[in-house]
């Protein structure tokens, strides 16, 4: 009865429905990614190449290895590698790849008067933030992003907590809006920095730690457990992204003169 | 104060420059709930019509249960379309998270109330001889039914109205069935939510500029039609 009256409604709605077949492709990858409009310049070539249109829908990385576990989507393309590593290991991915790897950097008030800016490391930020109780706003959202910094409170051995710590929950942007009106500090990605850097009042305090490098991985959804996801497409992504030519594309992306991303296909994964 | 002014400045150029790709985000708003209420007002209708004139147990109960779910967030209604929709839902199997067809569906359902609650309250407040006359005239019960319907036409416009406004308007929903799909089901809520999360400002306001315009419209037209359905002369 349920099913009949849904078949209706849908037989109703359907609408320029894409057909469900090898030449459509859903990516599930990241708010960084798909808001610094990386894809947008990349996608098109491959789809010109291959003739597979690619459906990108950006989320956090949480939710995209979730909609990649459900079969949902075909790909995921996030930036989390021990969560990616449980991923693949648990079965729902396979052929993960390298494929590039922006940076975070640290961003407060002017006047920083945690005095980060004196540091040598990211924990030594990390620690000076929480030894002033400043204001630091922290995503609060299973992102990519939030799991690195919660990685980075750790190997500070520093737990945050207390009333100067603020989860928010939301994307980058908003955060970074956030930390803007109270004068706190925050984590972004640096994408996300330069398309909101002119609209703020805080200012870049520190950069260029290791620790605070970000790799973006990608995978396909194992076919085994969904038969039915577009696996020869998935596969056939892969390839293109690691190539040399779209590699190429990558590193000469750049946003206000900066590049973003640096390619990093074919390292050791 | 420089930033709004600016934005919206900007917004304008934007607007009148032609530029595709705010019409195209236009256009799929436009059609999808289109689509969704054009969808849901048979079976409003009759489940309206129900309610007013049948005698049945649970009929007060199902006017409630209605009238709560004209309170229902957007964000539960996708929720849960999105947890049948999904692969490993119950209706995984027809491949419809991510489509144009799951924001029409998520749509449906929010506008559905309204037009069941607007309705049946036109139709109780509607004289309940134009059903006997038409009725002891010979016209049979669909022919009645069209007559009713007629005398409270007034009442179901504005219920439209209203259902298209919320629907139109919405984001929560269409967000997590849609995934604001570039060229596919990136609509105009969404694709504000997206731009102001960008940072371009311009663009959330453009697109807000159009959502408001299309308000003022629908509310022009309310208006228009309850005035010619004035009872002064």
């Amino acid at each position: 009865m349920f099913r009949t009256a849904f078949l209706m409604v849908v037989s109703l709605l359907i609408m320029s429905q894409a057909s469900a077949d090898e030449s459509l492709l859903k990516l599930a990858t990241t708010t960084s990614t798909a808001n610094s409009g990386l894809m947008d310049f990349l996608l098109p070539k491959f789809t010109e190449e291959t003739g597979i249109e690619v459906h990108l829908i950006a989320v956090g990385t949480g939710k995209a290895l979730r909609l990649g576990r459900e079969g949902d989507v075909d790909i995921v393309l996030v930036h989390a590698r021990a969560a990616e590593d449980a991923f693949v290991d648990a079965g729902y991915g396979v052929g993960r790849a390298d494929i590039m790897y922006n940076d975070f950097i640290i961003v407060g008030p002017e006047t920083d008067p945690a005095g980060t800016a004196k540091s040598n490391t990211v924990a030594e930020v990390l620690q000076r933030i929480h030894a002033s109780e400043k204001p630091f706003i922290s995503r609060g959202d299973d992102s990519g992003t939030h799991k690195r910094e919660l990685i980075l409170w750790q190997s500070a051995s520093k737990s945050p907590d207390g009333s100067w710590y603020r989860e928010v929950g939301q994307g980058m942007g908003k955060t970074l809006q956030i930390a803007n009106e109270i004068d706190g500090y925050t984590m972004t990605d640096r994408g996300t920095w330069l398309a909101y850097e002119s609209k703020l009042d805080i200012q870049l305090l520190f950069e260029g730690d290791p620790p605070l490098f970000n790799p973006y991985g990608i995978i396909a959804v194992n076919p085994e457990r969904h038969p039915d996801v577009n696996y020869p497409g998935a596969i056939k992504l892969i390839k293109w992204m690691t190539s040399p030519a779209a590699q190429k594309m990558i590193g000469e992306f750049k946003i206000k003169g900066q590049q973003l991303f640096v390619p990093s296909a074919g390292n050791a994964s | 104060m420089d930033v709004l002014l600016a934005s919206t400045a900007e917004a304008f150029r934007l607007l009148f420059s032609g530029n595709p790709e705010i019409w195209e985000i236009v256009g799929i708003s436009f059609r999808v709930s289109t689509m969704a209420i054009l969808a849901a007002v048979p079976p409003a209708l009759v489940i309206a019509f129900t309610l007013a004139y049948g005698s049945f147990p649970g009929r007060r109960f199902l006017i409630s249960l209605f009238n709560t779910f004209l309170s229902v967030p957007a964000v539960v209604i996708g929720l849960t379309l999105f947890i049948i929709l999904s692969r490993q839902g119950p209706m995984g199997d027809f491949k419809l998270l991510f489509t144009q067809t799951a924001m029409g569906l998520g749509q449906f359902l929010l506008c559905l109330p309204i037009l069941v609650c607007m309705a049946h309250v036109s139709l109780q407040a509607a004289d309940r001889a134009a059903w006997e006359t038409a009725r002891t005239l010979g016209a049979n019960r669909l022919r009645a039914f069209f007559t009713v319907l007629y005398e409270i036409r007034f009442g179901l416009m504005a219920a439209l109205l209203a259902g298209y406004g919320r629907i139109i308007s919405e984001v929560g929903a269409s967000m997590m069935l849609g995934g604001n799909i570039a060229h596919y089901t990136r609509n105009i809520p969404t694709a504000i939510a997206l731009e102001t999360s960008k940072g371009a400002f311009a663009e959330g306001i453009a697109l807000g500029i159009v959502l408001l315009f299309l308000a003022f419209l629908l509310n022009s037209l309310l208006q228009y039609v309850q005035g010619k359905g004035s009872i002064n002369p």
